[in-house]
């Protein structure tokens, strides 16, 4: 990397970066650093992008129906169980 | 994501032992407790046990939830831990991927320098790519796990998992990074070779 020292202090604050929570000053000083720095740059939108595949990757998981219905039998709500 | 807010569910009404309203309870948080499951153990069996046990335990304490949290923040508490449990009864093969570096708040420096990002938008949604994004939660010591589903698949917040989990604002925002940077280097293994074969 161009300058490590830098790199390294600021590879604490880019989850919050890409959260879009990181505070102004600390914001301003990532920007300008990767605009010179081609490495972070590189780390910064590839994290981005692993949340987002994250985010897109789960769907609400389907529950299968026997699963459902042996919870409810187990605690006793057999009654409650629906059944679609 | 199917979040439960408290006005939801009536905490009195659970409580005074209305099972109509617990039945209510598990059925719109069955969903959310399964995935948890399921994603901190990779086993549809052991999702289903922790699904029974969460439940079970919550029936069992019902009676010291005060309110404070949202009921779906006490389930979620409540099935970390069974998962936890379960994971430490297991822990000779478990060890293997607890390695220290997990419970330390060191930030392991970026290995992986490829641009992935330029991948056509079909290769991140084929059937081995979604396997590849499981198996590196797989990879994850399991209490970086457990903070970045919450965060991250669940889609809690800070707040949320910091009380889901009993842990700090620093030590949630800094396992959060470890485990984002951690899974950021499997998946730039995994795409890295993919932009590999795209140049072929």
């Amino acid at each position: 990397m161009t300058q490590p020292h830098k790199c390294g202090d600021l590879l604490g604050s880019i989850s919050e970066y890409v959260d879009g929570v990181l505070q102004d000053d600390l914001c301003r000083e990532l920007e300008k650093h990767l605009l010179e720095c081609e490495n972070c740059r590189v780390v910064v939108d590839t994290l981005r992008k692993t949340i987002t595949l994250y985010h897109l990757s789960d769907p609400d998981a389907e529950v299968p129906i026997e699963v459902r219905e042996r919870l409810f039998k187990r605690l006793d709500l057999g009654e409650f169980v629906r059944k679609a | 994501m199917e979040l439960i807010s408290q006005s939801d569910i009536s905490t009195p009404a659970l409580k005074s032992g209305d099972r109509a309203e617990f039945a209510r309870l598990v059925d719109l948080a069955t969903p959310a407790i399964y995935r948890l499951g399921l994603k901190m153990l990779g086993s549809a069996q052991d999702a289903e046990d922790i699904l029974q046990n969460t439940f079970l335990k919550a029936l069992q304490s019902l009676g010291e939830f005060e309110g404070r949290s949202s009921p779906m923040t006490w389930l979620y508490r409540i099935a970390v831990n069974e998962a936890l449990m379960l994971i430490r009864r297991r822990k000779p093969q478990v060890e293997l991927t607890d390695e220290p570096a997990g419970e330390s708040d060191d930030i392991v420096a970026p290995v992986q320098l490829t641009d992935w990002c330029c991948l056509p938008e079909s290769e991140f949604l084929t059937a081995e790519s979604k396997k590849a994004l499981d198996a590196a939660i797989q990879t994850l010591p399991e209490r970086l796990r457990a903070v970045f589903l919450l965060r991250d698949i669940e889609g809690l917040s800070i707040q949320e998992t910091m009380e889901a989990l009993g842990l700090s604002d620093t030590a949630v925002k800094s396992r959060l990074l470890r485990a984002r940077l951690h899974l950021r280097e499997q998946l730039s293994v995994y795409f890295g070779e993919r932009i590999g074969k795209e140049k072929k």
